[in-house]
Formats: structure tokens, sequence, C-alpha cells
């Protein structure tokens, strides 16, 4: 049996704007998502903001009813059996909020203890534990509004193991905390599967994705796009070269002149600072054409302040922006009735 | 590692521990604070003038509870009103709505903290109408009055429970709890006898657990039966409190169908 299982999972919104013209809309979130995670599995979700992952777990962890499809933890399907499935899920989101913060951090895991069934004879050792694994032990009796957002991070951990489940989802838990407490955490994820938990998490970080993941789906607009070892995901890539460069000012003329090249898969930007990275993929056929690509793009640029150009092997990054950029403009996002 | 208990036997320690927690969390608010500090003072002002320009200055201990019970329906009215927004402002909701326990009984300790944040009201209005107005706290039956407090307020946040779960469905809930002030501090006779009032407002004032609260407050005060009243509140709180749970679940089920959830 499966930790986690989504069987052809959908899910649409409706919204409608306008007062004497109303216009609804149909928004689809997930369309058809399917994938199982056994036992023991840290499963990866990646996939650009509003592609569908938040959506896919909160379906999971049933704050969410389907529109279609089914979801399953340990057999258990989310929308029936909805109380047993959620003593067997713990729900870890990124983000500073979501914490009583003017309670401390053994104020929060006690009503959460509570709420979330923990027996009272083994509470107060529990939470010690957690306390101790999440390394908040001296710091428990503080509000939580001192803490840091790394400690806040943590704290959101503790909460989500208290009752010791099963599957735990980790939405983004990295998001914007600093890299030091970020490796921690992820050396705190790395056990907790050690410890023969089932994990599914979202990132938009590649390289935690393959330090952490066993297997990685992407989705995009709703679907999943790829599914597999980090190892095969990088295959996706494995005809391509990636030429990256350096550069000051580029403008997005010019970034489609390069896009438009034969051969050109994909070309992004990555801005740090005043520098951008043009990263740009290239389909490969015969050796002489990593050397051509990278004299194509030096001399697209040579206009501009133009620093290191260099060809190098794909990494999961660029499997997962080929992936990406290949299949997002593809999909119909909504579709539009008037009425 | 859990060995689970039932729910009934879970009860009492959850509802308490939740009610530890929001009366805590309640209490640290700089607005609460400054709102407790300053709004009995104006209820017991507005209530001691109120009597003494009516000529009943005997009266003052009974304007004075009924002033403090005013406190306690604007704290259930404002602070249960918009409870689950302010989880959800809070960002808690979700994982709230997560537990494995039925959201009604997350939600019941919240609303009952706001009624119980509200007795301190009470309790200030006495206070302030005794040091600055000389109110002599004279009761004709102390021990129904200290049974009636905490039955009223019991009551009460068995009301803000169902108010949690209507306003949380009105786009502009805030308007209508301003609106909701007057007219059952009104109709529970809070200041004003609701036998003056119009015939047509005998239901609706017997259909508020805070018109029982303050009769049963009043008659602890001025000499009278006050049991009665008690349990009369009780019974309309328990009705509000069933009213609240069914509403409850319809909210968390819409809002898992309509995701708004997270929805600030």
């Amino acid at each position: 049996m499966y930790a986690i299982e989504a069987d052809n999972l959908h899910r649409t919104y409706r919204t409608s704007s306008g007062w004497i013209r109303r216009t609804r809309r149909t928004i689809t979130a997930v369309d058809g998502v399917s994938f199982q995670v056994p036992p023991g599995e840290l499963f990866g979700l990646l996939g650009p903001n509003g592609a569908g992952k938040t959506t896919t777990i909160k379906i999971l962890n049933t704050l969410l009813l389907p529109t279609g499809g089914t979801a399953r933890i340990h057999g258990l399907d989310v929308t029936r059996h909805t109380a047993e499935v959620r003593r067997r899920i713990g729900y870890v989101f990124g983000g500073d909020r979501g914490l009583y913060d003017r309670l401390s951090a053994l104020d929060n895991l006690r009503y959460f203890a509570e709420l979330y069934e923990v027996d009272p004879r083994v509470q107060r050792r529990r939470i010690e534990e957690l306390l101790e694994l999440v390394g908040l032990t001296g710091r428990q009796k503080e509000r939580v509004e001192g803490y840091s957002r790394g400690m806040k991070q943590r704290l959101h951990i503790a909460r989500g193991l208290l009752h010791d489940p099963d599957v735990i989802f980790l939405d983004e838990p990295t998001l914007g905390v600093d890299p030091v407490a970020a490796r921690d955490l992820r050396a705190m994820i790395a056990e907790l599967v050690r410890s023969g938990r089932t994990v599914l998490l979202t990132t938009h970080y590649m390289f935690e994705a393959e330090e952490l993941c066993d297997r990685i789906g992407v989705i995009t607009s709703g679907r999943m796009r790829a599914l597999g070892t980090p190892g095969e995901l990088k295959r996706h890539a494995q005809d391509r070269v990636v030429v990256e460069a350096e550069v000051y000012g580029v403008d997005e003329e010019q970034l489609d002149a390069l896009r438009a090249e034969r051969g050109v898969r994909g070309v992004t930007v990555d801005q740090r600072g005043m520098l951008q990275v043009i990263v740009v993929q290239c389909d490969i056929d015969g050796d002489a054409e990593p050397e051509r690509f990278r004299s194509f793009v030096r001399q697209s640029l040579a206009h501009l302040k133009l620093g290191r150009v260099e060809v190098r092997e794909p990494t999961l990054e660029d499997a997962y922006v080929g992936i990406v950029t290949g299949q997002e403009a593809a999909a119909p996002e909504t579709t539009a009735v008037l009425s | 590692m859990n060995a689970r208990r039932s729910l009934p036997r879970r009860l009492p320690r959850l509802l308490a521990v939740g009610l530890r927690t929001h009366i805590v969390y309640l209490s640290r608010s700089p607005l609460e604070i400054l709102v407790a500090l300053i709004e009995p003072l104006i209820f017991a002002t507005i209530a001691v003038y109120l009597f003494r320009a009516g000529d009943r200055p005997g009266e003052l201990l009974s304007a004075a509870v009924g002033a403090g019970l005013m406190g306690i329906w604007a704290s259930v009215l404002f602070g249960s009103g918009a409870a689950i927004q302010n989880q959800r402002w809070m960002g808690v909701l979700e994982p709230l709505a997560a537990a494995p326990v039925p959201l009604v009984l997350v939600f019941l300790p919240i609303t009952l903290a706001s009624a119980a944040v509200g007795a301190y009201a009470l309790l200030a209005t006495l206070i302030w109408g005794v040091l600055l107005f000389g109110v002599p706290l004279d009761f004709a039956d102390p021990l129904a009055f200290v049974a009636a407090v905490p039955a009223t307020v019991l009551s009460l946040g068995m009301v803000g429970l169902l108010l949690a779960a209507s306003f949380v469905l009105l786009p502009n809930a805030n308007a209508l709890a301003n609106s909701l002030s007057y007219p059952v501090w009104m109709m529970s006779g809070m200041l004003v006898p609701v036998d003056v009032l119009p015939a047509w407002s005998a239901p609706l004032s017997a259909a508020l657990p805070s018109k029982w609260g303050a009769d049963a407050l009043r008659a602890a005060v001025t000499g009278g039966d006050a049991w009665p009243p008690i349990l009369i509140c009780l019974a309309v709180g328990l009705c509000y409190l069933v009213l609240g749970a069914l509403m409850m679940t319809w909210v968390e089920r819409r809002a898992r169908d309509t995701a708004t959830l997270a929805l600030a």
C-alpha cells in the first residue's frame, strides 16, 4: 500500500467579476495529477508559482476538496476518512506566520498537542523531545514574536510532528530562511525520512530537491510533466548543453534574438544585483555544437559589457527549467464563460 | 505512541487548554488591554449618570452590573464575531482546521475566551463604579450573583460560536457587528428594563441569553429569585451552541469546497 496516492486529481475554482455584464471564469489549478509515494520515500513536488503544488498538497492534507479524482493516505480516502487521515499526517508550511506569536513556543505546542490528540500522559515528554530535535530547548518559554524566521520554521516542524504522523507534508519549509538555518532544516528533513516517515516536499530550490528527494515530480499548469529520480530528470537534458553568460544591461529584445537561434531550447535570466546571468539551453547535434553556441552567445552579446561565457553540463535545475519552459506555454489555464 | 482516548473523555481538557491558551493570548494584546482599561470606565460612567438623571440612585449597583454586561456583549460581538478571520490573519486557521478534532471544538474555546475577557469588563465596571462614583456593593444574593456571571459568560460564548461561523460568510461583518451592539443592549434589558419596550420585541428578547443573564444578575443584586433565569440563560445558550455547531460544520465544508480557508 502506498503512503500517498493521487489518482487523476482535478481542482477548479470559479471566480466572477463585473457587475452588469458578469464574467465567470473557471480556473484550473490541478488538472489530472497522478502519482504514488511508497512509505519511507521523500518525494519532491516542483513547479513554478501557481503550478498547482500547494493545491495538490492541500487536497492531500484534507484542507481542500478535489473537484475530481481521488487521493488516499495509507489507503484512506482524504474526502471520506478525513479525521483518520488527519491523525496520520503532519502539515508544515513555510513563512513566519501560522503561530500564536504572543505565546511561547511551549504554549503553542501544548495547545496544538491537545488539538492533535496527543495523549496528555506523554505530551510533556513528546514536547521536550521535539524541542530538542528542532534545537529550541532553552528558548521554549520565550514568546514566538521574538523568534527569528528560522526558529519559527523549526517550531512549525515541531508542531507538525507532535502527533508522530506517518506522512509529513512540507510546503516550502526553507522559504526565506537564512542559508545556515536552511541547512539545519534540510538535515532535519533528512532525519525524518531516516526515521521511517514519508515526506512530500515542495520547494523552489533545486539543490535542495536534488540533495533530499528520492523522486521528484514536476508540475506546471496543474499537470504532472515529469516524474523520476533526480538522475532520471537530469536525463531530460542529456541531449543539451548550457551556455552561461554574465552580462550587464541585456534587454528582452536581445533575449528574443537568442531564443530565435536554431537549436536554442530556452533562455532564462538570473538577476544578481546589477549582474545578469543568462542561461541558454541548447540542443546539441555533434561535437562542434557546444563551441558554436558559445561563439553565438558571445557574438550576440558582444555590444554589452560581457563577463564570463562558459559551456557546462546541464544540472537538475537546467532539466527543470527545460521541462517547465517547454510545457508551460502549451496548456490553457482558464476557460472564460460569459453569463 | 498515542493511546487515543474517546472525544467525550478528552473534551473537558480540550476545552480547558483551549480556553487558557486564548485568554492568555488575548490578555497579551496591547489593544485588548487598552480597551479593557477604558471601556468599563465609559460604561460605568454612562450607567451612573443615566440612573442619577433618572432619579433612581438606589439602583446604581444594578446599573453598574448592566453596564458590565454591555462589556461582555461587546467582547463577544467583536471578539467572537471576528474569531475565524483573526485566526486566518494570523495564519493559524489552516493548522487549526487540519486538526483531527471537530472545528467546532477548536472555536468554542476561542469564543468562550472572548466572553471570559468580557467578564473582566463586568468586574472592572463594578470597580470603577465603586471607586469613582461610590456605588454600594450590597448584593441581595451574592451566591446567585457568583453563579449568574459564569452562566452568562458561558451562554454568550455559545452565542459567539454562531456569530463566528456566520460572520465569516459576510463580506463586511464589522459593520454588522457595530449595528448589533445597541439593539442587543436594549433588548436584553442591560440598562432599560425590557418591559418598557414594545410588546413585539418580547420574543426577540426572550431568545437572547443576555436578557436572561441580565435578569439573573439584577435579581441577585436587588433581590428576587435569580435561579430560574440562570437556568433559562444556560438553556438558551445551549440552543445557540447547537446552531453554532451546525453552522461551523457547514462553514468548514464550504471553505474546503471553495478554497477560502487561507484567504486573508
